[in-house]
């Protein structure tokens, strides 16, 4: 008895250790990232763009100023697409059951979810950038819709499941006909889970870097008008923070570092306000 | 009487107005369609993704046949124009194996502290952490292996082995490769850590499913609380726990931008253990912006048609694994 005792406790250490070992490596990074982020943030950072890499070597102001522009419009767009679909998709799944898509839908989805995001670049070249015949934000926006696309729709199907039926069954009670029961009983009494699924399908997309290369392509400049972010190639982070840690110039570097701890910023905000908003238990899937 | 009928939040919508047949039934018929349609997208998405890779790949899978392609071992889109995908699906599967391989335990060992031992308050903790491994942007994670992780890896890992290999075992040396920094055994290590949070939280919430009269059993036994864990606990959960392994290989298969940035890019075989190498992913990354040649881009098509196969597979396999592996029935995932 003794002897397993002891090897009981020592079990104990070992997953301790363990626990340590695996998130140790997530301290480190957030640590460098922080460290060699702020000391390469400056206030020119957010107000120029980057222009050639020689700006950058004579010393002159260069900035990302473009590329967070780029970033939330790329976002927004694929926010536009995404979450009328997905939504849409999450309530075919919750709300009729036994239609006889959804075997085939939810294994459709969960297809779509599992495979990787450069994938999803691919398919949105062949669809958007070739018949336009140049890399544009609005492609860059739709690659990132279909990254968002299936974490929304399971987020909505859970999120509309958890609403017990006899609130439904109540509403139709009353003569309410079913579409005005799913949107003015359903949906909000299931807001905070919608709300989740959003943020970490956001968090997810934002980061993604893979599915933008092919699709906004990447722009040193800020464009000349408002609908060059859409209709021409753009700058987003994680591609532009892509670009700028493999180029040869130590500037860069810092600026890649810069961009990085942006970017983290963005994406762990989301991730938490999406936590905060359930206090639940959401993965990010 | 249409005062008191706002139960659940519901907004009455007969104030004031007579119940309208037309608003009754064609608004459900709209709704119903509406909703079909949206879901019927996905489902087209997900096949119009397949068959675009497909159509796009197939000037090089005609070319060179679909089993040919696989097995080519030369990719060379400069000189002979010969595209096989052989080095890259090679790099693949060994690269997320490997990884799977260092990650799981680990992994698995997160899941059992933070499910069994820790108490409520740093269980929310861990799970949250780990969760955050997940949320952190593979090209950040890339840049920092860039500038931290692989030039600390070069410098107190792989030279003193590749310094003792040269003194004691010269001939494994070609084995091992050049200890750049950036290479295969650098794009596994942090494939690795970017898969152990879905590893974790799928073993965690296969280890919570296990219901309580089976610990109880396992306890009233006599066992100490790792034998309740390994002889009850563990053997219940593991079909949740596979297939979340199985799902992990599938996000180590396709993350990218780490792998990209990290395993140094080399087209030709043999790969080495620290030398450089490329998986699916990284090929395309690398070469498809400047790919002018059509079957130089055919061929890429066709690696991320190869790519989509097996994702599907691994991802298939792990769905049906859980249904049929765990006791609880398929409500795990």
């Amino acid at each position: 008895m003794r002897r397993r005792r002891i090897h009981d406790k020592f079990i104990e250490i070992l997953l301790v250790i363990a626990t340590i070992a695996v998130l140790l490596p997530l301290i480190i990074i957030i640590f460098h990232v922080i460290v060699e982020g702020v000391s390469a943030l400056n206030y020119e950072f957010f107000t120029e763009e980057l222009g050639s890499p020689s700006r950058a070597i004579q010393g002159k102001p260069t900035g990302l100023v473009h590329t967070i522009l780029g970033t939330i419009v790329v976002d927004m767009l694929a926010l536009v697409i995404a979450v009328p679909v997905g939504i849409g998709a999450g309530m075919m799944l919750s709300e009729y059951p036994d239609h006889m898509l959804n075997p085939t839908l939810r294994i459709m989805n969960d297809t779509l979810n599992g495979m990787p995001a450069i994938l999803k670049g691919l398919f949105a070249f062949v669809l958007i950038v070739k018949p336009m015949g140049t890399f544009s934000g609005l492609a860059g926006g739709v690659a990132l819709s279909f990254v968002m696309l299936p974490i929304i729709a399971r987020a909505t199907e859970s999120a509309l499941l958890t609403i017990p039926w006899t609130i439904r069954e109540a509403g139709l009670a009353l003569g309410i006909p079913r579409w005005r029961v799913v949107i003015s009983a359903v949906m909000p009494a299931a807001k905070t889970g919608l709300a989740t699924g959003l943020l970490l399908a956001f968090a997810r997309a934002a980061g993604e870097a893979a599915p933008l290369l092919f699709t906004s392509f990447g722009n040193n400049y800020l464009p000349d008008q408002w609908f060059g972010f859409i209709f021409n190639p753009v700058d987003t982070l994680p591609q532009r923070l892509y670009s700028l840690a493999i180029s040869p110039y130590s500037e860069w570097h810092s600026m890649g570092w810069a961009a990085a701890i942006v970017l983290l910023v963005m994406v762990i905000l989301a991730f938490v306000f999406a936590r905060f908003v359930t206090r639940g238990k959401v993965q990010l899937k | 009487m249409e005062s008191d009928s706002a139960g659940g939040g519901a907004p009455t919508i007969l104030n004031g107005r007579k119940p309208n047949i037309l608003y009754l039934w064609l608004g459900d018929k709209i709704f119903t369609a509406v909703v079909v349609i949206l879901g019927a997208s996905i489902i087209m998405l997900a096949l119009g993704m397949a068959w675009v890779l497909f159509d796009e790949g197939s000037l090089s899978l005609r070319e060179y046949g679909f089993i040919n392609f696989i097995k080519g071992k030369t990719w060379d889109p400069a000189v002979q124009l010969v595209f096989g995908a052989w080095p890259f699906i090679f790099g693949t599967v060994i690269t997320s194996s490997m990884a799977l391989l260092i990650a799981f335990f680990p992994a698995l060992a997160v899941a059992i502290f933070s499910a069994e031992y820790a108490p409520p308050w740093l269980s929310g903790i861990i799970d949250n952490l780990v969760q955050l491994i997940a949320a952190i942007p593979s090209v950040v994670i890339g840049i920092w292996g860039i500038f931290v992780l692989a030039p600390w890896l070069r410098d107190t890992v792989y030279m003193p082995i590749y310094l003792w290999t040269e003194l004691n075992q010269p001939g494994l040396l070609p084995i091992l490769g050049n200890p750049i920094g950036y290479g295969m055994a650098t794009a596994t290590i942090v494939l690795a850590l970017m898969i152990v949070p879905y590893t974790t939280a799928l073993a965690k919430d296969a280890i919570k499913a296990v219901p309580k009269d089976q610990r109880e059993a396992s306890w009233a036994l006599g066992s100490t609380r790792w034998e309740v864990i390994r002889m009850a606990v563990l053997p219940y959960a593991r079909g949740g726990i596979t297939a979340g392994a199985i799902l992990s290989l599938g996000r180590a298969i396709g993350e990218t931008m780490a792998v990209a940035m990290l395993i140094g890019n080399k087209n030709t075989l043999p790969f080495s253990i620290f030398g450089a190498g490329a998986t699916m992913p990284s090929v395309i990354v690398n070469e498809f912006r400047e790919a002018v040649e059509s079957l130089h881009l055919s061929s890429l098509m066709a690696i991320g048609f190869v790519l989509f196969i097996i994702a599907l597979i691994v991802n298939l396999t792990a769905a049906y694994i859980n249904r049929k592996l765990s006791i609880g029935g398929g409500q795990i995932l």
